[in-house]
Order: C-alpha cells, then structure tokens, then sequence
C-alpha cells in the first residue's frame, strides 16, 4: 500500500484545495437533514407517554451534546498527531475545532437547562453529567484562550494541544457519568449495549438530526481549516495560487 | 396550530431550546465565513507587501 495519501493530507496546499472542493458534499445534506429531521421531530414523531409533548427538547438537546463530545476527540486526537509528528495540519484542525465545539457544549448546557426545568424540577444541579459537561466548556475555553496568549502561532500551537490532548481524559467521564454514578440525566438511549430505547417514530428523526449536526460540523471544519492553513502559510508561490482560484 | 404552538403546555422550554440551537447553528456558518474572509484578506495583504518589498 502507498503512503502517498497520508502525504498529501499533511500538505497545506493540497488540504487547502481538497476542503474547498468537498466543503458542498457536506453542507447541503447537512442542511437537508436537520430541516427534515427537525420537522420530523416536532410535527411527526408522538409524544412521549411520560415526558408529553416536552420530550422533543430530545432534537435539539442530543445532537448539541453529541457534537460537544465529538467535535472535543477530534481536536484532542488531532492535537496529539500535531504534537507528536509536528504536523501543521493537524494543529490546524484542533484549532478549527475548538470554536464549533464550545458553541455547540454552550446549545446542549442551555437546552438541557430547558429541558431540566419541566422534567427534574431545576435549571441546574451539580450532577456529575451536567459538572463534567461544563468541565468541558472550560476546556474548549481554556484551550483557545491558551491560543489567544501566543502571538506565535507555532508556539500557540504546542502549548494548546497539550491541553487538549490532557483534556481528553474527561470524555469518558462525560460518557460514563451517568452509569457510574447516581444522576438527575437519564441513561443513553441510543448510543448503548442492545436495542435503542425508543419506538422507530421517534428514533428516526433524532438519527437524522444527528447525522446532520455531524456533516455540518464536517462542513465548518473544511471551512474554518482553510482559514487556519492560509493563516499559517508563508510560501507565496502557493498561495498566490489558492487566492487565484 | 395552536396546540402544535402550546407543545402541551412545555412551549416556555420547547421553543426557546429550538430557538438557542438554531442561533448556535446559523452563527457558527457566519464565523467559519468570517474567518476565511478575513483569512483572505489577511493573505492577499501578505502578498501584497511581499511583491512591493522584493
């Protein structure tokens, strides 16, 4: 097997012209989908026997929190592969990462802040889900203020992904939460061991919102990189290229 | 309608929760545009000064 393709992916140009080419492939099914889903999810799916029409802050709420959690291992994975392999790429990507991510930790604390008011009583409660939740917060926070204080974007680079890639050590946490300890949140009822826990009606359109949370962050991520790859880019002749097309 | 509208009784929470997402959503297509946009600029000045130094 060639390691050309490996090559090429930690070469600027070739991943600048490669996310302007795919960033489409990504945006519009994006964009289908959580229309679809989202109508699916408010006008088609029943309610729910115990929770009433109120249940459907579900649409909104998982995907949010599922992109908070994603989004945090692919700046931490890529983070390490800057790090270890100094690959200018991959830091580019951690750094794409961090804003999408702390956005969408913000949508899934304030929904389920929503949703914790009518179903638990509370807006907030020092529950290990929702502690380790806003534990991720600050370290999308930290990390790009960590960036903000380097003038140096090389510097910047290495001192954020070591906090990224410690941070890392608070995504099974968030995951595991509510299995190893006591919690207000329910358990997982899509991502577990067996059967989802929902009637197809209601399982359907929630796996198409988070299909397309999942593209649409693809999409900002192909986006967000190319800034971030031209940001660090000195080579003129290149880049006289890229601006050119 | 206006019982899709109510959502039993939990609109105060439905809503706004959809309300919150859909500005996460639409604000984060603005930043990633603006970031490449000013990126673009960015480097075009970059070249700009390079050819008038050289």
């Amino acid at each position: 097997m060639s390691w050309t393709w490996f090559h090429k992916l930690a070469s600027p140009p070739y991943v600048y012209k490669l996310a302007a080419r795919l960033t489409p492939w990504f945006a519009w099914p994006a964009a289908l989908l959580i229309l679809a889903g989202l109508y699916a999810g408010l006008v088609l799916a029943p309610p729910d026997y115990q929770q009433g029409e109120g249940f459907r802050i579900i649409y909104v709420h998982a995907p949010s929190a599922w992109l908070s959690i994603m989004v945090y291992v692919v700046m931490g994975v890529s983070a390490a592969i800057g790090l270890i392999w100094r690959i200018k790429v991959a830091h580019a990507v951690a750094a794409s990462c961090a804003p999408v991510g702390a956005s969408f930790t913000v949508a899934a604390l304030v929904t389920g802040s929503l949703w914790g008011k009518p179903m638990w009583g509370t807006f907030w409660e020092w529950d290990p889900r929702l502690t380790s939740e806003l534990i991720l917060l600050f370290l999308y926070l930290g990390y790009l203020g960590l960036r903000a204080g380097f003038d140096d974007t090389q510097r910047a680079d290495r001192a954020s992904a070591l906090l990224a890639v410690v941070g890392l050590v608070n995504v099974p946490i968030i995951h595991y939460s509510v299995t190893w300890w006591n919690s207000l949140h329910q358990a997982p009822s899509v991502m577990r061991v067996g059967k989802p826990a929902m009637p197809a009606a209601m399982l359907t359109p929630l796996l198409m919102v988070l299909l397309g949370f999942t593209l649409f962050f693809v999409a900002l991520l192909l986006v967000r990189l190319r800034a971030e790859v031209l940001r660090r880019e000195r080579t003129a002749s290149w880049l006289r290229e890229a601006l050119r097309a | 309608m206006k019982a899709f509208l109510d959502m039993g009784g939990y609109a105060a929470y439905v809503w706004p929760a959809y309300a919150v997402t859909l500005i996460v959503l639409l604000l984060n297509i603005a930043w990633a545009r603006g970031a490449l946009t000013r990126a673009i600029a960015a480097a075009r000045q970059r070249l700009g000064t390079e050819a008038r130094d050289a």
